[in-house]
Protein backbone atom coordinates (compact mmCIF):
# COMPACT_ATOMS: atom_id res chain seq x y z
CA UNK A 1 0.00 0.00 0.00
CA UNK A 2 2.64 2.51 1.16
CA UNK A 3 4.52 1.37 -2.13
CA UNK A 4 1.66 2.40 -4.21
CA UNK A 5 1.40 5.79 -2.77
CA UNK A 6 5.06 6.61 -3.45
CA UNK A 7 4.52 5.08 -6.65
CA UNK A 8 1.87 7.36 -7.32
CA UNK A 9 3.48 10.46 -5.70
CA UNK A 10 7.08 9.55 -7.96
CA UNK A 11 4.69 9.36 -11.05
CA UNK A 12 3.45 12.90 -10.59
CA UNK A 13 6.61 14.04 -9.80
CA UNK A 14 7.87 12.66 -13.32
CA UNK A 15 5.23 13.31 -15.40
CA UNK A 16 4.50 16.81 -13.82
CA UNK A 17 7.77 17.78 -14.07
CA UNK A 18 7.78 16.79 -17.81
CA UNK A 19 4.73 18.61 -18.70
CA UNK A 20 6.40 21.73 -16.53
CA UNK A 21 9.52 21.44 -18.80
CA UNK A 22 7.79 21.96 -21.83
CA UNK A 23 5.31 24.76 -20.49
CA UNK A 24 6.52 26.67 -18.33
CA UNK A 25 7.27 30.15 -20.24
CA UNK A 26 10.49 30.82 -17.96
CA UNK A 27 13.36 28.83 -19.06
CA UNK A 28 14.97 28.75 -14.91
CA UNK A 29 11.81 27.29 -14.33
CA UNK A 30 11.94 24.53 -17.35
CA UNK A 31 15.31 23.81 -15.69
CA UNK A 32 13.99 23.21 -12.20
CA UNK A 33 11.10 21.28 -13.49
CA UNK A 34 13.42 19.33 -14.89
CA UNK A 35 15.08 18.35 -11.85
CA UNK A 36 11.89 17.62 -9.95
CA UNK A 37 11.40 14.86 -13.16
CA UNK A 38 14.83 13.48 -12.71
CA UNK A 39 13.62 12.99 -9.13
CA UNK A 40 10.79 11.02 -10.26
CA UNK A 41 12.74 8.67 -12.13
CA UNK A 42 15.47 8.01 -9.34
CA UNK A 43 12.81 7.39 -6.50
CA UNK A 44 11.74 4.60 -9.85
CA UNK A 45 14.43 3.25 -9.29
CA UNK A 46 14.67 3.13 -5.99
CA UNK A 47 11.49 1.25 -6.30
CA UNK A 48 12.61 -1.03 -8.12
CA UNK A 49 15.40 -2.22 -5.82
CA UNK A 50 18.01 -0.38 -7.64
CA UNK A 51 19.57 1.47 -4.97
CA UNK A 52 22.64 2.49 -6.85
CA UNK A 53 20.93 3.60 -10.30
CA UNK A 54 19.01 6.03 -7.81
CA UNK A 55 21.73 7.23 -6.31
CA UNK A 56 23.70 7.71 -9.94
CA UNK A 57 20.60 9.31 -11.18
CA UNK A 58 20.42 11.77 -8.55
CA UNK A 59 24.83 12.65 -8.61
CA UNK A 60 24.95 12.75 -12.16
CA UNK A 61 21.56 14.08 -13.36
CA UNK A 62 20.82 16.55 -10.80
CA UNK A 63 24.25 16.94 -9.06
CA UNK A 64 26.10 17.64 -12.50
CA UNK A 65 23.67 18.05 -15.74
CA UNK A 66 20.84 20.33 -14.19
CA UNK A 67 22.98 22.32 -11.99
CA UNK A 68 24.90 23.05 -15.18
CA UNK A 69 22.05 23.66 -17.46
CA UNK A 70 21.12 26.07 -15.13
CA UNK A 71 24.57 27.73 -14.89
CA UNK A 72 24.61 27.68 -18.68
CA UNK A 73 21.17 29.26 -18.56
CA UNK A 74 22.35 32.61 -15.90
CA UNK A 75 25.11 32.52 -17.93
CA UNK A 76 23.87 33.24 -20.85
CA UNK A 77 20.56 35.24 -20.78
CA UNK A 78 19.95 37.91 -19.64
CA UNK A 79 16.16 37.31 -20.45
CA UNK A 80 16.22 34.28 -17.52
CA UNK A 81 17.65 36.70 -14.67
CA UNK A 82 15.16 38.82 -15.19
CA UNK A 83 11.94 36.41 -15.34
CA UNK A 84 11.14 37.37 -18.80
CA UNK A 85 8.54 35.36 -20.45
CA UNK A 86 9.83 33.72 -23.40
CA UNK A 87 7.61 31.74 -25.96
CA UNK A 88 8.15 27.71 -26.00
CA UNK A 89 7.85 27.24 -29.48
CA UNK A 90 9.96 28.75 -32.44
CA UNK A 91 9.99 28.47 -36.18
CA UNK A 92 10.21 24.74 -36.53
CA UNK A 93 7.52 23.75 -34.18
CA UNK A 94 5.81 22.15 -37.09
CA UNK A 95 8.14 20.39 -38.35
CA UNK A 96 8.34 19.46 -34.71
CA UNK A 97 5.14 17.88 -34.52
CA UNK A 98 5.11 14.98 -36.74
CA UNK A 99 8.32 13.91 -35.20
CA UNK A 100 7.15 13.82 -31.44
CA UNK A 101 4.29 12.33 -32.46
CA UNK A 102 6.28 9.46 -34.38
CA UNK A 103 8.29 9.05 -31.89
CA UNK A 104 5.72 8.87 -29.21
CA UNK A 105 3.58 6.18 -31.74
CA UNK A 106 6.66 3.88 -32.21
CA UNK A 107 7.42 3.98 -28.61
CA UNK A 108 3.96 3.58 -27.42
CA UNK A 109 3.66 -0.03 -30.06
CA UNK A 110 6.78 -1.06 -28.54
CA UNK A 111 5.48 -0.64 -25.08
CA UNK A 112 1.81 -1.96 -24.90
CA UNK A 113 2.74 -5.67 -26.86
CA UNK A 114 5.65 -6.74 -24.40
CA UNK A 115 4.15 -8.94 -22.14
CA UNK A 116 6.88 -7.30 -18.69
CA UNK A 117 8.44 -10.60 -16.90
CA UNK A 118 7.35 -10.35 -13.69
CA UNK A 119 10.24 -12.32 -11.19
CA UNK A 120 9.13 -14.04 -7.89
CA UNK A 121 12.61 -14.11 -6.45
CA UNK A 122 14.27 -10.92 -4.49
CA UNK A 123 16.60 -8.95 -6.96
CA UNK A 124 20.63 -9.27 -5.90
CA UNK A 125 20.97 -7.22 -2.62
CA UNK A 126 24.69 -6.48 -3.67
CA UNK A 127 24.20 -4.94 -7.04
CA UNK A 128 26.95 -2.75 -7.24
CA UNK A 129 29.60 -5.43 -7.10
CA UNK A 130 27.61 -7.25 -9.39
CA UNK A 131 27.72 -4.46 -11.78
CA UNK A 132 31.60 -3.72 -11.44
CA UNK A 133 32.46 -7.23 -12.28
CA UNK A 134 29.85 -6.92 -15.27
CA UNK A 135 31.89 -3.91 -16.55
CA UNK A 136 35.20 -5.13 -16.22
CA UNK A 137 34.84 -8.59 -17.94
CA UNK A 138 31.51 -9.20 -20.03
CA UNK A 139 31.02 -5.05 -20.78
CA UNK A 140 34.85 -4.61 -20.97
CA UNK A 141 34.80 -3.01 -24.57
CA UNK A 142 31.47 -0.59 -24.34
CA UNK A 143 32.47 0.47 -21.27
CA UNK A 144 36.33 1.42 -22.17
CA UNK A 145 34.51 3.03 -25.38
CA UNK A 146 31.92 5.33 -23.69
CA UNK A 147 35.33 5.78 -21.34
CA UNK A 148 37.05 7.31 -24.82
CA UNK A 149 33.68 9.33 -25.72
CA UNK A 150 33.30 11.37 -22.79
CA UNK A 151 36.93 12.08 -22.83
CA UNK A 152 36.82 12.95 -26.26
CA UNK A 153 33.89 15.22 -24.97
CA UNK A 154 36.05 16.78 -22.28
CA UNK A 155 38.63 17.60 -24.54
CA UNK A 156 36.38 18.84 -27.31
CA UNK A 157 34.79 21.60 -24.71
CA UNK A 158 38.29 22.43 -23.43
CA UNK A 159 39.33 23.28 -27.27
CA UNK A 160 36.20 25.08 -27.98
CA UNK A 161 36.56 26.92 -24.96
CA UNK A 162 39.78 27.86 -25.09
CA UNK A 163 41.23 31.13 -26.77
CA UNK A 164 42.59 31.28 -29.96
CA UNK A 165 45.53 33.51 -29.49
CA UNK A 166 46.04 33.82 -25.84
CA UNK A 167 47.18 36.92 -24.88
CA UNK A 168 51.29 36.87 -23.71
CA UNK A 169 51.28 37.02 -19.52
CA UNK A 170 52.61 39.69 -17.70
CA UNK A 171 56.24 39.24 -16.74
CA UNK A 172 57.93 41.00 -13.54
CA UNK B 1 16.06 -2.05 18.13
CA UNK B 2 13.88 -5.19 17.18
CA UNK B 3 13.91 -5.43 21.24
CA UNK B 4 11.82 -2.24 21.29
CA UNK B 5 9.37 -3.34 18.49
CA UNK B 6 9.00 -6.71 20.10
CA UNK B 7 7.76 -4.44 23.63
CA UNK B 8 5.63 -2.56 21.47
CA UNK B 9 3.84 -5.77 19.79
CA UNK B 10 3.41 -7.37 23.26
CA UNK B 11 1.44 -4.64 25.10
CA UNK B 12 -1.39 -5.94 22.72
CA UNK B 13 -2.95 -2.52 21.39
CA UNK B 14 -5.85 -3.34 18.85
CA UNK B 15 -4.43 -2.28 15.32
CA UNK B 16 -0.26 -2.57 16.78
CA UNK B 17 0.97 -5.51 14.52
CA UNK B 18 4.72 -5.84 14.06
CA UNK B 19 5.12 -4.51 10.46
CA UNK B 20 2.87 -0.94 12.07
CA UNK B 21 4.60 -0.73 15.13
CA UNK B 22 7.80 -1.02 13.24
CA UNK B 23 7.03 1.74 10.97
CA UNK B 24 5.93 3.88 14.07
CA UNK B 25 9.72 3.31 15.63
CA UNK B 26 10.99 3.77 12.32
CA UNK B 27 9.33 7.26 12.21
CA UNK B 28 9.97 8.02 15.64
CA UNK B 29 13.97 7.68 15.16
CA UNK B 30 13.59 9.73 11.66
CA UNK B 31 11.61 12.18 13.39
CA UNK B 32 14.37 12.54 16.48
CA UNK B 33 17.53 12.59 14.33
CA UNK B 34 15.35 14.79 11.91
CA UNK B 35 14.97 17.40 15.00
CA UNK B 36 17.97 17.09 16.83
CA UNK B 37 20.35 18.15 14.03
CA UNK B 38 19.24 21.25 13.29
CA UNK B 39 19.21 21.44 17.33
CA UNK B 40 22.77 21.26 17.63
CA UNK B 41 22.91 24.60 15.74
CA UNK B 42 21.89 25.79 19.26
CA UNK B 43 25.35 24.82 20.60
CA UNK B 44 27.18 24.88 17.56
CA UNK B 45 26.88 28.31 17.14
CA UNK B 46 27.14 29.66 20.58
CA UNK B 47 30.74 27.66 20.11
CA UNK B 48 31.71 28.61 17.37
CA UNK B 49 31.40 32.41 18.95
CA UNK B 50 32.72 31.28 21.66
CA UNK B 51 35.72 29.85 20.39
CA UNK B 52 36.64 32.60 17.43
CA UNK B 53 36.19 34.66 19.92
CA UNK B 54 38.83 33.57 22.10
CA UNK B 55 41.09 32.75 19.10
CA UNK B 56 40.87 36.53 18.16
CA UNK B 57 41.60 37.60 22.12
CA UNK B 58 37.51 38.59 22.45
CA UNK B 59 35.59 36.79 25.42
CA UNK B 60 32.90 36.04 22.80
CA UNK B 61 29.33 35.97 24.02
CA UNK B 62 28.93 36.42 28.07
CA UNK B 63 25.53 38.07 28.62
CA UNK B 64 22.73 35.99 28.13
CA UNK B 65 22.79 33.21 30.77
CA UNK B 66 26.00 31.46 32.07
CA UNK B 67 29.18 32.38 29.51
CA UNK B 68 26.60 33.27 27.37
CA UNK B 69 25.04 29.67 26.60
CA UNK B 70 21.99 31.17 25.97
CA UNK B 71 23.05 33.22 23.18
CA UNK B 72 21.89 30.69 20.80
CA UNK B 73 18.72 31.28 21.91
CA UNK B 74 18.20 34.91 21.93
CA UNK B 75 19.51 34.43 18.37
CA UNK B 76 17.01 32.24 17.43
CA UNK B 77 13.83 34.42 19.02
CA UNK B 78 15.43 37.47 17.18
CA UNK B 79 15.24 35.35 14.16
CA UNK B 80 12.05 34.53 14.46
CA UNK B 81 10.36 37.96 14.97
CA UNK B 82 11.99 39.64 12.26
CA UNK B 83 10.00 40.71 9.63
CA UNK B 84 9.76 38.13 6.30
CA UNK B 85 10.58 39.66 3.26
CA UNK B 86 10.36 38.82 -0.39
CA UNK B 87 11.56 40.86 -2.67
CA UNK B 88 8.63 42.11 -4.86
CA UNK B 89 11.09 41.47 -7.78
CA UNK B 90 12.04 38.20 -7.34
CA UNK B 91 10.87 34.83 -8.16
CA UNK B 92 8.33 34.18 -5.15
CA UNK B 93 8.20 30.18 -4.86
CA UNK B 94 11.90 29.36 -5.64
CA UNK B 95 12.74 32.38 -3.43
CA UNK B 96 10.88 30.55 -0.81
CA UNK B 97 11.57 26.38 -1.79
CA UNK B 98 15.74 27.73 -1.34
CA UNK B 99 16.50 27.98 2.24
CA UNK B 100 14.10 24.47 3.00
CA UNK B 101 15.75 22.94 0.26
CA UNK B 102 18.94 23.42 1.68
CA UNK B 103 18.06 22.44 5.47
CA UNK B 104 16.72 18.98 3.63
CA UNK B 105 20.06 18.53 2.18
CA UNK B 106 21.69 19.11 5.33
CA UNK B 107 19.57 16.75 6.89
CA UNK B 108 18.96 13.72 5.06
CA UNK B 109 22.90 12.71 5.23
CA UNK B 110 21.94 11.72 8.55
CA UNK B 111 20.07 9.01 7.47
CA UNK B 112 23.18 6.70 6.34
CA UNK B 113 25.39 7.88 9.22
CA UNK B 114 25.76 4.59 11.72
CA UNK B 115 25.34 6.25 15.46
CA UNK B 116 26.42 3.01 17.07
CA UNK B 117 26.56 -0.64 16.72
CA UNK B 118 23.11 -1.24 15.06
CA UNK B 119 22.06 2.25 15.01
CA UNK B 120 21.79 3.45 11.84
CA UNK B 121 18.98 4.90 9.98
CA UNK B 122 19.48 2.93 6.63
CA UNK B 123 22.40 1.10 6.01
CA UNK B 124 22.45 1.89 2.58
CA UNK B 125 24.92 -0.33 0.56
CA UNK B 126 25.34 2.66 -1.74
CA UNK B 127 25.89 5.30 1.42
CA UNK B 128 28.90 6.89 0.23
CA UNK B 129 27.24 7.89 -3.25
CA UNK B 130 24.55 9.25 -1.65
CA UNK B 131 26.19 11.34 0.71
CA UNK B 132 27.45 12.78 -2.71
CA UNK B 133 24.38 12.54 -4.69
CA UNK B 134 22.36 14.84 -1.34
CA UNK B 135 25.18 17.37 -1.72
CA UNK B 136 23.64 18.64 -5.23
CA UNK B 137 21.26 19.47 -3.78
CA UNK B 138 22.50 21.74 -0.84
CA UNK B 139 24.48 22.94 -4.35
CA UNK B 140 20.89 23.58 -5.90
CA UNK B 141 19.39 25.24 -3.52
CA UNK B 142 21.55 28.00 -2.98
CA UNK B 143 21.76 28.45 -6.93
CA UNK B 144 18.06 28.57 -6.17
CA UNK B 145 17.95 31.09 -3.99
CA UNK B 146 20.71 33.36 -5.41
CA UNK B 147 18.96 33.53 -8.98
CA UNK B 148 15.39 33.96 -7.32
CA UNK B 149 16.55 37.01 -5.15
CA UNK B 150 17.08 38.91 -8.57
CA UNK B 151 20.34 40.62 -7.68
CA UNK B 152 23.50 40.52 -9.30
CA UNK B 153 25.47 40.24 -5.84
CA UNK B 154 23.41 37.38 -4.80
CA UNK B 155 23.64 36.04 -8.35
CA UNK B 156 27.48 36.47 -8.33
CA UNK B 157 27.30 34.52 -5.33
CA UNK B 158 25.34 31.79 -6.74
CA UNK B 159 27.88 31.91 -9.55
CA UNK B 160 30.95 31.28 -7.60
CA UNK B 161 29.36 27.97 -5.54
CA UNK B 162 28.94 26.57 -8.42
CA UNK B 163 32.37 26.91 -9.94
CA UNK B 164 33.77 26.20 -6.32
CA UNK B 165 31.53 22.92 -5.69
CA UNK B 166 31.71 21.36 -8.86
CA UNK B 167 35.68 21.48 -8.44
CA UNK B 168 35.97 20.42 -5.35
CA UNK B 169 33.26 17.64 -5.86
CA UNK B 170 36.02 15.64 -8.01
CA UNK B 171 38.59 15.29 -5.20
CA UNK B 172 35.76 14.96 -2.40
CA UNK B 173 34.34 11.49 -4.42
CA UNK B 174 38.33 10.71 -4.94
CA UNK B 175 39.04 10.36 -1.29
CA UNK B 176 35.61 8.59 -1.04
CA UNK B 177 36.76 5.99 -3.64
CA UNK B 178 40.41 5.88 -2.09
CA UNK B 179 37.86 4.90 1.00
CA UNK B 180 35.77 2.42 -0.68
CA UNK B 181 38.65 0.84 -2.07
CA UNK B 182 40.37 0.09 0.93
CA UNK B 183 37.36 -1.35 2.61
CA UNK B 184 36.14 -3.27 0.14
CA UNK B 185 32.56 -1.93 0.48
CA UNK B 186 30.42 1.81 0.44
CA UNK B 187 28.29 1.06 2.99
CA UNK B 188 29.02 3.08 6.41
CA UNK B 189 28.87 0.40 8.85
CA UNK B 190 31.06 -1.93 6.36
CA UNK B 191 33.68 0.99 6.41
CA UNK B 192 33.27 1.28 10.31
CA UNK B 193 33.91 -2.16 10.74
CA UNK B 194 36.87 -2.84 8.29
CA UNK B 195 38.38 0.22 10.83
CA UNK B 196 38.42 -2.27 13.33
CA UNK B 197 42.84 -3.03 13.53
CA UNK B 198 43.17 0.13 12.09
CA UNK B 199 41.86 3.21 11.55
CA UNK B 200 42.33 5.11 8.09
CA UNK B 201 43.53 8.01 9.30
CA UNK B 202 46.87 6.19 9.74
CA UNK B 203 47.37 4.19 7.00
CA UNK B 204 45.51 6.68 4.02
CA UNK B 205 46.04 10.02 5.19
CA UNK B 206 46.82 11.78 1.73
CA UNK B 207 43.19 10.91 1.17
CA UNK B 208 41.94 12.22 4.45
CA UNK B 209 43.47 15.61 4.00
CA UNK B 210 42.17 15.82 0.60
CA UNK B 211 38.49 14.76 1.63
CA UNK B 212 39.06 17.41 4.91
CA UNK B 213 40.33 20.24 2.10
CA UNK B 214 37.41 19.28 0.03
CA UNK B 215 34.93 19.18 2.11
CA UNK B 216 35.33 22.33 3.72
CA UNK B 217 35.36 23.91 0.75
CA UNK B 218 31.86 21.80 -0.15
CA UNK B 219 30.30 23.33 3.43
CA UNK B 220 30.80 26.66 1.45
CA UNK B 221 33.03 27.71 5.31
CA UNK B 222 35.81 29.75 6.02
CA UNK B 223 38.68 29.81 4.10
CA UNK B 224 36.45 28.67 1.15
CA UNK B 225 33.26 31.19 1.99
CA UNK B 226 33.95 33.15 -1.40
CA UNK B 227 29.95 32.42 -1.25
CA UNK B 228 29.03 35.18 1.28
CA UNK B 229 32.42 37.11 0.78
CA UNK B 230 31.44 39.94 3.14
CA UNK B 231 33.92 42.48 1.35
CA UNK B 232 33.10 41.57 -2.20
CA UNK B 233 29.69 40.37 -2.57
CA UNK B 234 27.90 41.76 0.84
CA UNK B 235 26.37 38.66 1.70
CA UNK B 236 26.27 36.79 -1.49
CA UNK B 237 23.30 34.31 -2.02
CA UNK B 238 21.59 35.21 1.01
CA UNK B 239 21.87 38.98 0.54
CA UNK B 240 17.81 39.30 0.16
CA UNK B 241 16.61 36.87 2.49
CA UNK B 242 15.68 38.09 6.23
CA UNK B 243 14.57 36.05 9.77
CA UNK B 244 13.91 32.87 9.29
CA UNK B 245 14.30 32.04 5.84
CA UNK B 246 18.18 33.39 6.32
CA UNK B 247 17.95 31.28 9.54
CA UNK B 248 17.16 28.08 7.48
CA UNK B 249 20.58 28.92 5.34
CA UNK B 250 22.63 29.17 8.63
CA UNK B 251 20.94 25.96 9.80
CA UNK B 252 21.62 24.41 6.73
CA UNK B 253 25.48 24.99 6.99
CA UNK B 254 25.75 24.30 10.34
CA UNK B 255 24.33 21.23 9.88
CA UNK B 256 26.34 20.57 7.07
CA UNK B 257 29.16 20.86 9.01
CA UNK B 258 28.10 18.96 11.88
CA UNK B 259 27.73 16.13 8.83
CA UNK B 260 30.95 16.70 7.36
CA UNK B 261 32.36 16.33 10.91
CA UNK B 262 30.29 12.92 11.05
CA UNK B 263 31.65 11.85 7.58
CA UNK B 264 35.29 12.64 8.64
CA UNK B 265 34.97 10.75 11.82
CA UNK B 266 33.12 7.36 10.25
CA UNK B 267 35.15 7.48 7.50
CA UNK B 268 38.96 8.12 8.70
CA UNK B 269 38.52 7.79 12.31
CA UNK B 270 36.61 4.22 12.65
CA UNK B 271 33.36 5.64 13.78
CA UNK B 272 32.27 4.32 16.92
CA UNK B 273 35.30 2.60 17.21
CA UNK B 274 37.56 2.53 20.15
CA UNK B 275 41.04 1.80 20.38
CA UNK B 276 41.78 -1.74 21.97
CA UNK B 277 37.74 -2.75 22.64
CA UNK B 278 35.35 -4.37 20.63
CA UNK B 279 32.42 -2.44 21.31
CA UNK B 280 29.95 -4.55 19.36
CA UNK B 281 30.96 -7.78 21.22
CA UNK B 282 29.97 -5.52 24.53
CA UNK B 283 26.77 -6.85 26.22
CA UNK B 284 23.45 -4.70 26.48
CA UNK B 285 23.40 -1.12 25.96
CA UNK B 286 26.86 -0.70 26.97
CA UNK B 287 28.26 -0.95 23.77
CA UNK B 288 25.99 1.37 21.48
CA UNK B 289 26.24 3.95 24.82
CA UNK B 290 30.31 3.63 24.50
CA UNK B 291 30.14 4.01 20.83
CA UNK B 292 27.73 6.78 20.59
CA UNK B 293 30.16 8.25 22.93
CA UNK B 294 33.23 7.69 21.43
CA UNK B 295 32.00 8.72 18.26
CA UNK B 296 30.81 12.06 19.39
CA UNK B 297 34.07 12.66 20.69
CA UNK B 298 35.86 12.08 17.43
CA UNK B 299 32.77 14.37 15.73
CA UNK B 300 33.61 17.49 18.25
CA UNK B 301 37.23 17.10 17.83
CA UNK B 302 36.21 17.49 13.89
CA UNK B 303 33.87 20.46 14.75
CA UNK B 304 36.23 22.08 16.86
CA UNK B 305 39.13 21.96 13.82
CA UNK B 306 36.26 23.36 11.57
CA UNK B 307 35.69 26.35 13.79
CA UNK B 308 39.80 26.70 13.92
CA UNK B 309 39.80 26.99 10.53
CA UNK B 310 37.29 29.38 10.50
CA UNK B 311 38.92 31.83 13.21
CA UNK B 312 42.71 31.47 11.92
CA UNK B 313 42.64 31.16 8.34
CA UNK B 314 42.26 34.29 5.23
CA UNK B 315 39.58 33.47 2.30
CA UNK B 316 41.47 32.17 -0.85
CA UNK B 317 40.99 34.14 -3.95
CA UNK B 318 38.64 32.56 -6.33
CA UNK B 319 41.18 31.96 -9.41
CA UNK B 320 43.76 30.57 -6.51
CA UNK B 321 40.82 29.11 -5.15
CA UNK B 322 40.02 27.46 -8.33
CA UNK B 323 43.27 26.76 -9.74
CA UNK B 324 44.29 24.59 -6.48
CA UNK B 325 41.10 22.50 -7.07
CA UNK B 326 42.03 21.65 -10.91
CA UNK B 327 45.76 21.57 -10.40
CA UNK B 328 46.45 20.01 -7.74
CA UNK B 329 43.46 18.31 -5.81
CA UNK B 330 42.11 16.94 -8.74
CA UNK B 331 45.76 15.16 -10.54
CA UNK B 332 46.71 14.20 -6.76
CA UNK B 333 43.35 12.31 -6.31
CA UNK B 334 43.76 10.88 -9.44
CA UNK B 335 47.05 9.31 -8.76
CA UNK B 336 46.12 8.25 -5.59
CA UNK B 337 43.11 6.16 -6.64
CA UNK B 338 45.23 4.22 -8.58
CA UNK B 339 48.03 3.87 -6.34
CA UNK B 340 45.87 2.71 -3.35
CA UNK B 341 43.61 0.46 -5.85
CA UNK B 342 47.12 -1.20 -6.69
CA UNK B 343 48.17 -1.31 -3.40
CA UNK B 344 45.21 -2.89 -1.99
CA UNK B 345 45.49 -5.35 -4.83
CA UNK B 346 48.91 -6.60 -3.87
CA UNK B 347 48.58 -6.32 0.02
CA UNK B 348 45.46 -8.18 0.08
CA UNK B 349 45.70 -11.61 1.69
CA UNK B 350 48.21 -10.68 3.84
CA UNK B 351 47.11 -9.73 6.95
CA UNK B 352 45.51 -6.23 8.70
CA UNK B 353 49.33 -5.05 9.00
CA UNK B 354 50.75 -5.57 5.87
CA UNK B 355 47.98 -3.98 4.18
CA UNK B 356 48.55 -0.61 6.23
CA UNK B 357 51.66 -1.03 5.71
CA UNK B 358 51.26 -0.71 1.44
CA UNK B 359 48.47 1.51 1.80
CA UNK B 360 50.66 4.04 4.14
CA UNK B 361 53.67 3.66 1.75
CA UNK B 362 51.84 4.58 -1.34
CA UNK B 363 50.15 7.57 0.52
CA UNK B 364 53.51 9.03 1.56
CA UNK B 365 55.18 8.30 -2.14
CA UNK B 366 51.70 10.42 -3.66
CA UNK B 367 52.37 12.70 -0.96
CA UNK B 368 56.18 13.02 -1.97
CA UNK B 369 55.41 13.07 -5.67
CA UNK B 370 52.74 15.89 -4.98
CA UNK B 371 55.21 18.25 -2.99
CA UNK B 372 58.17 17.53 -5.32
CA UNK B 373 56.36 18.29 -8.07
CA UNK B 374 54.46 21.70 -6.60
CA UNK B 375 58.55 22.55 -5.83
CA UNK B 376 59.18 22.42 -9.81
CA UNK B 377 56.47 23.82 -10.81
CA UNK B 378 57.52 26.72 -8.15
CA UNK B 379 60.72 26.96 -9.12
CA UNK B 380 60.45 27.17 -12.79
CA UNK B 381 57.55 29.79 -12.02
CA UNK B 382 60.25 31.74 -10.02
CA UNK B 383 62.81 31.58 -13.21
CA UNK B 384 60.45 33.24 -15.62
Amino acid sequence: MIIQAIFIVMTLCTLGGAVGVVSSRNLFHSALYLILSFFGVAGYYVLLSAGFLAVIQLMVYIGAIAILILFAIMFSRESAMNSAKESQANRQRWLGLPVAMGLFISLIAVIIPVNWPIQQTAPTTDMVRDLGVAFLTSYLIPFEVVSVLLSVALIGAVMLAREENPPVKETK
Amino acid sequence: MQSIVDFIVSLNIPLITQPIAKLIIDLLLAAVVAVLAPSSLVILTWLERKIIGRIQDRIGPNRAGPFGILQAVADMVKMFTKEDITPTKADRISFNIAPSLSVMAAIMVFAVIPFAPGFVGADLNVAVLYVVAIGGFSTLSILMGGWASNNKYALLGAFRVVAMLLTYEIPMVMALIVVTLAAGSMSMVKIIEAQSSMWYIVSLPVAFLVFLIAGVAESGRSPFDLIEAESELIAGFHVEYTGIKFGMFMIGEYVHMLALSFLLAILFLGGWQIPFINVAALPGPVGPILGFISLMIKVSCFVFILMWFRGTLPRFRIDVLIDFGWKFLVPLSLVLVIAVAVAVKLAQGFGVWAETVALLVVNLLVAALAVQSQRLVANSRRLK
